[in-house]
């Protein structure tokens, strides 16, 4: 039997495993737009989670949102690494200080 | 089922929609290298836009589409400031975007979407249009900046400002479910009654500090302030114009909304939390201002700074202090914006007067830009009659009627040491000789926006009761 | 001595909001979670590299190592650079394939949502249109 905290627990790890995958990564900035779209996985483990317990169907609908949020969100990240790509010849986190102060 | 009355609610929001889809589409067609009807028309929605939210205010407070969506004063009177500063900023930007030579339609269509993103923010009332909203503006944002696609410096302030968006929207949705969870709804008032009824629960406590990360990180306050200094550097400055004035007071509506309309019941919790990210922010940003050579990096720190003081109002819990911060938001939008128009102003093709020493004998190349600048500066530390004194006063007056007398002599004392880095400024325009003395070259429009908009910081500041007065109207009859 | 009284007067107040006590109560969860969390998670990682580094044995050799290719030889290194117009199809592709998750549960209940649910949905779908049409406009659709 599957209970609400069993999911929450998987949800907890999920989200602390893109957090510390954001933070370990140094070399590759695709790495972290990956960590960002486990994040929000996470978040939707849990809302469909406490949606299904509460049996309230907005949760599941908010889900349907960040899904859609998030793969826009992934597009234009995609976007912003191309361009940097393209001046920069790299995509290393490390190489991301131009500007400092 | 959805009513007309409800479609009216919204008209504003459907009509800028449709008005920036329209524009897309035209602007693929103009051959027009200024990209004059794109920027008219989207100058043209703003008015309009803004005339129908004046004519569609509602007497009292009214709800649509399920209770996720509120018209209230608080809304009417933000989303019209959002209207004149972007209107100002869309006119400093077509000069800034003209002079560099890539000038774009989109760059019109994405402000329309971001200021639509605004009003969805400042009208949501349900953790879901929230979050839309908030994706709406920042998607929009990160696009902008990365649009000067030869810019190295733009491409990584726009990845810097999208990867740190994106955890902090991603921890704002971690805290969003647990709220969720564990009050059962989405609409904010729903969960202020049920937390009201339902009493204490750690979990609350939890997701709180998740949501009060992504406000954080959304309004710049330390220790979630990275992003400021780097994107506003790196960006092209009308980006940066943009970033730094409008969105400030949708950021501003969602902390009212997410922590007054919404959790208000914990705001023992929330109030603590506040009083920490404020006076770290009121110390690091003005202590770090001090050393910085490049004005743009320098009025980030500032930002973050005013992010201190703008908590201080939030933080008291009372009506006059949401009112009061209010109405420092809306003075730091028209200064912000002031300040990076006249670096536009003092711009030219291929240069950018980003560096301190570029103001250096201003008040010889063009006497009245260096007064302009005067009072931009003199407002910004906060020195009186100057409107910025007044949000200053304001805020502080509630902290203490709040009983945090510490806490104002705190702010106090760091707006001194901040005095020091905006007095500078007017030292090196009035004190110093200028590397060249190159004439300002800038359109009649330009010149006449920029000083209506520095003449304003001084004739309201002469007499501050008006806004105030509105500031303090919408908010008592909300709470 | 001065320092003291400031020190004096600064904990007085926090003490008299009851903010410490607050602090100490209920943050400390969540302190909790974080240590917790970034503990976890860093060590999940480094485990699972760790563990695989030793149990596991690498016994590498030409066809382990070659990308698999439908059980041809392999053509060429799979490491090649892409050309970057397949990230702008990519782009394009993500974001028009997802807005589609919307069309599913609409078809399922359109016979209950009526009219309004209908006309709701080609106000999304022109809102689509409207992107497509610009994707077109501008020739993000050509290869050459």
């Amino acid at each position: 039997m599957i209970t609400l905290s069993n999911v929450l627990v998987l949800a907890a790890l999920l989200f602390c495993i893109s957090v510390a995958g954001i933070f370990l990564n140094r070399k590759n900035i695709l790495i972290i737009l990956m960590c960002i779209e486990l994040m929000l996985l996470s978040v939707n483990m849990n809302f469909i989670a406490f949606s299904y317990f509460l049996g309230d169907i907005n949760g599941q609908i908010f889900v349907f949102f960040i899904l859609t949020v998030a793969a826009a969100e992934s597009a234009i990240g995609l976007a912003i690494l191309v361009v940097l790509f393209r001046n920069r010849n790299t995509i290393n986190v490390d190489d991301l200080k131009s500007m400092e102060g | 089922m959805i009513s007309k009355a409800e479609i009216l609610i919204l008209m504003p929001e459907i009509f800028i929609l449709t008005l920036a889809c329209l524009i897309l589409i035209v602007d693929t067609f103009s051959q027009d290298p200024l990209r004059r009807v794109t920027y008219y028309l989207s100058q043209l929605t703003l008015v309009l836009t803004a005339v129908l939210v004046i004519g569609f205010s509602p007497e009292q407070t009214v709800y649509a589409f399920g209770n996720s969506f509120i018209s209230d004063g608080m809304s009417v009177v933000l989303k019209t400031g959002v209207f004149v500063i972007s209107f100002f900023a869309f006119l400093y930007s077509h000069e800034y975007l003209k002079e560099h030579g890539w000038l774009k339609g989109e760059y019109f269509v994405l402000g329309l979407f971001a200021i639509l993103g605004m009003m969805i923010l400042i009208s949501a009332y349900s953790l879901l249009t929230v979050y839309l909203g908030l994706e709406l503006l920042s998607l929009s944002l990160y696009a902008m900046i990365a649009m000067h696609r030869e810019s190295t410096t733009a491409s990584e302030a726009a990845m810097k400002f999208f990867v740190l968006g994106a955890i902090a929207s991603g921890m704002l949705l971690y805290g969003m479910s647990m709220i969720y969870g564990v009050t059962g709804s989405l609409e904010l008032g729903t969960i202020a009654t049920n937390i009201e009824s339902n009493g204490d629960n750690p979990l609350l406590v939890f997701g709180l500090v998740f949501i009060m990360v992504g406000i954080a990180f959304k309004l710049g306050a330390v220790p979630f302030h990275m992003w400021i200094p780097d994107v506003y550097q790196g960006s092209p400055t009308c980006v940066t114009l943009f970033i730094a004035s409008a969105p400030k007071l949708a950021a501003f509506a969602m902390a009212m909304r997410l922590l007054v309309d919404g959790l208000q019941p914990l705001l023992n919790d929330w109030q603590g939390m506040l009083i920490i990210l404020s006076i770290l922010s009121m110390a690091t940003g003005n202590i770090i201002a001090i050393s910085q050579t490049n004005i743009k990096r320098m009025l980030a720190y500032s930002t973050i700074a005013h992010v201190g003081f703008l908590l201080l109002g939030l933080l008291s819990g009372t009506p006059s202090g949401y009112a009061g911060s209010m109405f420092y938001i809306i003075t730091y939008a028209l200064m912000s914006m002031g300040a990076f128009g006249m670096i536009i102003l003092l711009g030219r093709k291929g240069f950018e007067a980003d560096e301190l020493a570029h103001f250096k004998g201003l008040s010889e190349r063009s006497p009245w830009f260096a007064f302009i600048m005067l009072i931009l500066m003199f407002s910004m530390a906060g020195v009186p009659p100057f409107l910025g004194f007044w949000g200053k006063w304001f805020v502080l007056k509630e902290v203490v009627d709040a009983g945090f007398v510490w806490l104002a002599a705190t702010a106090v004392f760091f707006s001194i040491i901040g005095a020091y880095y905006y007095i500078r400024v007017i030292k090196f325009m009035y004190f110093d000789k200028a590397d060249s003395m190159t004439a300002i070259k800038a359109s009649k429009q330009m010149r006449f926006a920029l000083s209506v908009n520095g003449l304003a910081l001084l004739i309201l500041g002469l007499m501050p009761g008006a806004l105030l007065a509105i500031c303090v109207s919408v908010l008592s009859i909300a709470a | 001595m001065y320092l003291v009284c400031l020190h004096e007067v600064f904990f007085n107040f926090w003490i008299d909001k009851g903010v410490t006590n607050q602090v100490l109560e209920n943050y400390f969860p969540i302190l909790l979670f974080i240590v917790i969390g970034l503990v976890l998670g860093v060590s999940m990682i480094v485990i699972g590299f760790g563990l695989g580094k030793i149990m596991g044995h690498a016994r590498p050799y030409k066809a382990k190592q070659s990308p698999y290719e439908c059980g041809f030889e392999a053509f060429e290194n799979a490491r090649i650079k892409f050309d970057v117009r397949y990230y702008l199809v990519a782009i394009l592709f993500i974001i028009f394939d997802l807005e589609i998750a919307f069309l599913f549960p609409w078809a399922v209940v359109l016979d209950e949502i009526g009219m309004a649910g209908f006309w709701a949905m080609m106000i999304f779908l022109a809102v689509l249109v409207v992107g497509f049409i610009y994707e077109w406009r501008k020739g993000a659709l050509e290869w050459e």
